[in-house]
């Protein structure tokens, strides 16, 4: 293994988001308070507590998996479209590196990033609502298998665009309307049967769902069937990364 | 001795099915300076980006070292420092963080006095906290010479590196191309500038529409370039040349009434005055001449064109 070559893209990568530190950590800080002020006070309010959780605290789980996931992707995608975009790529493909060792730095820093703004939300939402965690383990794990998860789905979806259009297209068109149906914001017992049926095709329901489980507890699906799918959706991308890397695809004409 | 390149039957097929190179093989000697000339889109940066693991080739071999740049890319990919012809940075970085990660990126561990050595030498090391985005285009071609040299190649491509580039600059990089050649280490570079080629290389290919056509010793070439023919249009054709003029260096064209003589323009005595003497004699009579030069640019440009 080439663990220097791992440690320079890793810590160019990092540095890129130091670099915009402020807005790295300042805009998620204002977005999640801006979803307590709305959804945890002004409407939570006015709700009932969900297996006798507050909606104010039911919310949190689901508000760190949104910005897990939709950060994970863009952090990724965007880290590996860029050096595409610019041309600079042309260094790393020349080096002695191997495709593992790629992928092991650029969606390490961005699965690494990702958990850190996990852990900011987190911070930030205590101060609006108590917090406990029954079981922190877990709660950590997911928060790593996610990020690693959609660090990768990001990678793929930053090899796959030959434009910026295309590096916005899927998590427009697919991870957000799958997060918000995934149960970030109500308990899919809320729904009507059909679409308690159609929400068990959502990958997401089962994210948000274990790592509810972790916080408090109890959830929509089972924490073994919430790790299960998770694992698998992992494994389906390192399958598609593997791939990717066999054939050279989009990385070299 | 062994190649330290060597590129066997080397092809190359984009996906829209256009064939960059086909079939090329080549051998570069270690230590030497080899330049590729060739007109745009000859193949020259799809040659080097195949070598270097830029290019899928379609089908070949190269080995670097004897290491294939396949099966054993780490040990031949260790060994090359690439720059390439288009000016592609990392535009928000500075000069002195962004070579030291390319040090890193090949797997060397950090020396900031070989980086502030290869910046000094780059008259770079003004600009090592500036992010490269505020350098001029030359500055630029320079960060991406340090990127290379960073984690001490045997071999540089260097594609194109004075296009764009001042005189001054120009005669800069030289230098440095000879320096880095006095210290062992194996330079290719591509070229539109004869000139360049003539001042810089041991060795010159010539590449057009994807097929090597020529490698060549530049002393061998300039051989050639000394040579200066001179062309008498004589009043009455000959048949043969009259064995009086047996000792020159001549030749008969145009169906016997032009005679050509080659001669060597550095050469102590050229032997004009001599074969128009004996010229005389023999009752030859010519009414006009003249000299022709051919340079290494007319070499090139008729090898190119031949093929077209
Ligand atoms: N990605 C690509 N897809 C299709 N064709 C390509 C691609 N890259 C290069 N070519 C074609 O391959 C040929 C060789 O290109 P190449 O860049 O190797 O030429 P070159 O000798 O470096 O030219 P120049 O002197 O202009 O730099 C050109 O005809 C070019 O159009
Ligand atoms: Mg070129």
């Amino acid at each position: 293994m080439n663990w220097r070559a791992v440690k320079a893209i890793y810590m160019f990568e990092m540095s890129r988001a130091f670099r915009t530190l402020l807005q790295s950590i300042v805009s998620p800080v204002i977005s999640t308070s801006l979803y307590f002020v709305v959804f945890g006070t002004a409407i939570g309010s006015r709700i009932n507590a969900i297996d006798g959780v507050s909606y104010g605290a039911f919310i949190v789980p689901g508000l760190i998996m949104l910005t897990l996931l939709t950060q994970s992707i863009a952090n990724a995608s965007f880290g590996i479209y860029f050096p595409k975009f610019t041309g600079t790529i042309y260094e790393v493909l020349s080096a002695p590196v191997s495709y593992l060792e790629v992928v092991l730095s650029y969606v390490g820093a961005a699965a690494t990033k990702s958990i850190m703004l996990g852990l900011i939300i987190l911070a930030t939402a205590s101060l609006f609502v108590p917090l406990h965690i029954e079981h922190p383990f877990f709660m950590l794990l997911f928060l790593v298998l996610t990020a690693v998860t959609f660090s990768l789905f990001g990678f793929i979806i930053g090899i796959w665009a030959d434009g910026f259009e295309k590096l916005q297209l899927i998590p427009l068109l697919i991870v957000t309307p799958l997060t918000f149906l995934g149960g970030s914001f109500y308990s899919i017992e809320m729904l009507p049967p059909f679409w308690q049926t159609v929400s068990l095709f959502n990958p997401v329901v089962y994210l948000v769902s274990g790592f509810r489980w972790s916080f408090f507890g109890t959830a929509d699906v089972g924490i073994g069937i919430s790790l299960g799918m998770t694992l698998a959706f992992l494994a389906l991308c390192m399958a598609i990364v593997a791939w990717i890397f066999r054939t050279g695809y989009r990385l070299k004409t | 001795m062994q190649p330290i390149i060597s590129v066997k039957d080397l092809c190359k097929t984009y996906s829209s099915g256009f064939e960059a190179l086909k079939s090329i093989n080549l051998e570069v000697r270690k230590g030497e300076i080899f330049a590729l000339l060739g007109p745009n889109g000859a193949g020259k940066t799809t040659l080097i980006g195949a070598i270097c693991g830029i290019v899928n080739p379609t089908s070949g071999q190269v080995s670097v070292a004897g290491h294939d740049i396949k099966t054993d890319y780490r040990a031949a990919r260790s060994m090359i420092g690439l720059v390439p012809q288009e000016l592609t940075t990392n535009a928000f970085e500075t000069v002195r963080a962004d070579v030291s990660f390319s040090r890193g990126l090949f797997g060397k561990p950090a020396n900031p006095a070989l980086i502030e050595k290869i910046l000094k030498d780059l008259s770079l090391w003004d600009k090592r906290d500036a992010k490269i985005i505020t350098l001029s285009g030359g500055m630029k071609r320079r960060h991406m010479i340090a990127k290379a040299l960073s984690h001490e190649p045997d071999i540089l491509f260097l594609d194109e590196p004075t296009a764009g580039v001042d005189v001054e600059l120009r005669r800069d990089m030289w230098n440095l191309v000879r320096q880095m050649r006095e210290t062992g280490v194996t330079i290719i570079l591509t070229t539109h500038y004869i000139e360049e080629a003539e001042e810089m290389a041991d060795r010159i290919g010539v590449i057009n529409k994807g097929e090597i056509v020529l490698v060549e010793n530049k002393a061998e070439l300039m051989r050639n370039l000394g040579k200066k023919q001179l062309t008498l249009l004589l009043q009455t054709p000959l048949e043969s040349i009259p064995q009086a003029l047996s000792a020159y260096q001549l030749e008969l064209a145009d169906g016997g009434s032009e005679l050509v003589f080659t001669y060597d323009s550095r050469g102590e005595r050229t032997g004009i005055t001599a074969l128009l003497a004996d010229l005389g004699k023999a009752g030859i009579r010519f009414k006009d001449l003249q000299t022709s030069q051919s340079s290494l640019e007319d070499i090139f440009v008729n090898l190119v064109s031949d093929r077209t």
